[in-house]
């Protein structure tokens, strides 16, 4: 229950973002090609093998700020010297603009696969 | 073999003596060219008075080539050497022999076509040297034997090698036949002293299993026989033949002939492992809490996918797979339903780098070696690995030394009977009871597995350029129907055909490049697709952009051979693993990440892949960039690949 509590109390920070941040979305969708956001993560925003999934980002601008200034998984470290916290808020705001999946019920090459 | 008197004929007069003697209707095996090199040497003299920068030929020059000479010995013979030498080739079955033309081979290139009637083998005509190799390599997956390639030992080798590398690592049996002329007597010109080596193989010794350079037509027909069963014993590798042109070109006579012998055939049954350490892997394993087992190279043929079904389903083991060749069925609630952290026994079987299984890899950010052990700390470790009977030091695709718990030294497919026998012996029915408990936890994992993978296979769904799962879930819904067959590479797609579509035959993935040489994509594709031919399968390759370009001309091949092969282009324009390196790289050294492009795009112009397929005479659609489009494109490009032409569609798409 301990650790439920915690778990929770993380996640709701994480996913209520910081109301001081703000970000150009149109800026940040330039970076995401520019700096090669897609490279790894898909046009899209829908990871695959190189990468994550990062469209619809459940995470707060600083959050993802704090990720990417020290990743831990494969991903290399972005200092402030290669791209800015602002910059990386633009991004931030461009990845809340990605369309959500639909349910895989409602695409029906997907519902296929599923009913087998 | 007897040769004939020792001479130097030069190419001119070789050719003047060649269209005298079919004048005089000749055919014997008469070697006395001294008459044309006088009267060459004459007229040599008159021409080079005054040397135009383009010579015209002198009166008596044109008068020596348009008159009937006085008398010319002629150089021609029923029977070369190389009639015998197609003789031997035809005893070992093979159904193909891939090349691109080269005249250190041109002796068996004609025996093949004149003497052997251009079947078994039938000449498949490649537009370069590692396309041969890249289709042998193929075609060896598939049907689990090798066609014939030839090159010549020197340049052909020299554009074959990568190919070759590939092969090697990927445990595939190859037939390679090497032209040279090591006599430099022989050597017509400057371009045969070029084409000419003192030891051919020597350049792929490092990564080839055996080779040799037989100096008479009987030690040929034995290197053969050899190097064929070497090729098919496990580990399974590439050989090497050299043909001596002088072989190959000198007469036969049919007492000569009567002399020679070819070699019966008999195949080594592959090394199964030691009964003891097999018996020891069985105990350690149904012992076991929560086995795995981790699966590389197992299924040499289609009685592998069945007896890994069959371990699996016994002990209730999870399979992670490589996807190095079709291992087991990925619609079995075992397949993936397990992971490599998770197990207290670990089986691997025919897996070349168990270190790299068993550790994280290091991240390209991170500076120095900082991989940790992802198994339990006091978990087991099997291997059942015939990379463990034979390696060589140079090339480090054996990978790094595995510590493990057992190595049973052996090839995995024929050791499974026995371990399956001696598990069976071992199961107690509180063993079973235990073991049937896992069932129904692994398959509720295999569940969650599927329903993740549709989940994340709807994000991107309707963007452009198309996604990876888009494209493989609207190929699956035109080739399901049919008996089809993968033969491209999962990796660089995020494997969403592993993860969407239904493999259960051994035929049906043939897993990837083995050394990870690019390149080796398009030819492996055309080749797999020339054995699945005359099987009646539906072939399909995901082509990455990339690797066809390093040798496109193999499109030409499938459509001049007729290949039925549907390609759809993986068109994400860039070197794209490279491109993302590049990258680390920028962002490791602080600067520049906006210039990884540089170097690894291919861009600017843009590759129209379908005005490239047309070129070469094949059926093509696109580009398509809208997703919606690619389901009619299929299958419009499938009724071609089903009338048995090859089809191509460019598609462009996301990165991975």
């Amino acid at each position: 229950m301990r650790r439920f509590v915690i778990f929770f109390g993380l996640s709701a920070m994480a996913l209520v973002p910081a109301m001081c941040q703000t970000g150009n979305s149109t800026n940040g969708q330039k970076l995401f090609l520019r700096d090669g956001c897609y490279e790894c993560h898909g046009y899209a925003g829908q990871g695959g093998v190189a990468g994550a999934r990062i469209a619809a980002l459940p995470l707060n601008a600083q959050a993802l700020i704090r990720y990417v200034r020290a990743p831990a998984g494969a991903m290399p470290a972005f200092t402030d010297k290669v791209i800015t916290d602002q910059e990386l808020t633009d991004i931030w705001a461009y990845l809340q603009t990605m369309p959500k999946a639909k349910s895989p019920k409602d695409i029906p090459l997907l519902n296929a696969l599923e009913k087998k | 073999m007897a040769r004939s008197k020792k001479i130097s004929v030069d190419r001119r007069g070789f050719l003047k003596g060649a269209a005298a003697g079919a004048a005089a209707g000749a055919a014997a095996l008469v070697v006395k060219p001294e008459v044309a090199r006088a009267q060459e040497a004459k007229a040599q003299e008159a021409a080079e008075v005054h040397r135009p920068s383009t010579p015209l030929p002198g009166a008596k020059q044109t008068a020596a080539e348009t008159s009937p000479p006085a008398h010319v010995d002629v150089w021609t013979t029923d029977r070369p050497g190389s009639d015998f030498m197609v003789d031997v080739i035809k005893h070992l079955g093979f159904e193909y022999a891939a090349f691109n033309p080269g005249s250190a081979f041109r002796g068996i290139h004609e025996s093949l076509i004149n003497y052997g009637g251009n079947k078994m083998p039938e000449i498949i005509t490649c537009c370069h040297e590692e396309s041969s190799v890249g289709m042998a390599h193929g075609y060896a997956k598939i049907e689990g034997k090798p066609i014939m390639v030839m090159a010549h030992g020197t340049v052909g080798l020299q554009h074959a090698s990568m190919a070759i590398y590939n092969a090697w690592a990927d445990r595939v049996p190859l037939i390679l036949i090497l032209g040279n002329i090591a006599d430099g007597q022989w050597r017509r010109s400057d371009v045969e002293w070029a084409h000419s080596v003192q030891d051919a193989a020597a350049m792929v010794r490092d990564y080839t299993k055996w080779d040799d350079a037989p100096v008479s037509l009987n030690g040929f027909a034995e290197s053969m026989i050899r190097a064929y069963k070497i090729a098919m014993t496990p580990p399974m590798e590439p050989v090497v033949i050299v043909a001596d042109a002088v072989m190959q070109e000198e007469p036969l006579s049919d007492a000569e002939r009567s002399r020679l012998q070819i070699p019966k055939l008999t195949l080594a049954s592959p090394p199964a492992g030691d009964y003891g350490a097999v018996k020891e892997a069985a105990k350690m394993l149904v012992a076991a809490e929560s086995p795995v087992i981790l699966a590389g190279r197992v299924a040499r043929t289609a009685d592998g996918v069945p007896l890994l079904v069959e371990l699996a389903e016994l002990l209730q083991a999870p399979i992670v797979d490589k996807h190095f060749r079709m291992n087991f069925p990925t619609n079995h609630p075992l397949y993936g339903a397990g992971t490599i952290g998770s197990a207290d026994v670990l089986l691997g079987l025919e897996v070349p780098d168990m270190w790299q299984n068993t550790h994280t890899q290091t991240p390209v950010n991170k500076m120095g070696m900082v991989s940790r052990r992802i198994t339990k700390p006091d978990a087991k470790v099997i291997t059942i690995y015939a990379g463990d009977l034979f390696s060589k030091s140079n090339y480090q695709d054996f990978g790094r030394y595995d510590e493990v718990d057992l190595a049973i030294a052996a090839d995995a497919q024929a050791t499974l009977p026995i371990l399956i026998d001696e598990c069976r012996k071992l199961i107690t029915p509180e063993r079973k009871s235990v073991i049937q408990a896992r069932a129904a936890k692994l398959a509720e994992v295999s569940r969650r597995n599927r329903e993740r993978d549709l989940a994340e296979a709807a994000w991107a769904w309707d963007a452009s350029p198309v996604s990876t799962a888009r494209m493989a879930a609207e190929i699956w819904n035109q080739v399901k129907t049919e008996d089809w067959s993968l033969v491209s590479d999962l990796t660089f797609v995020s494997n969403w055909p592993g993860r969407l579509w239904d493999f259960d035959k051994h035929y049906q993935f043939i897993g990837g490049h083995g050394a990870y040489g690019v390149g080796y994509g398009a030819p492996a594709a055309v080749g797999a697709a020339l054995a699945n031919k005359k099987h009646g399968r539906v072939t399909v390759n995901i082509q990455c952009d990339g690797d066809l370009n390093y040798a496109p001309g193999v499109l030409w091949t499938a459509a001049h051979h007729r290949i039925p092969l549907l390609t759809v282009m993986h068109n994400n324009r860039a070197y794209h693993q490279e491109l993302m390196y590049v990258e680390d790289m920028a962002a490791r050294a602080r600067r520049g990440v906006e210039n990884a492009k540089i170097g690894t795009a291919i861009e600017d112009p843009n590759i129209n892949y379908a005005l490239m397929a047309k070129a070469y005479g094949i059926y093509s659609e696109g580009p398509i960039d809208n997703p919606n489009d690619l389901g009619p494109a299929i299958k419009r490009s499938l009724e071609v690949v089903k009338k048995g032409e090859p089809a191509m569609i460019d598609l462009l798409t996301q990165p991975r």
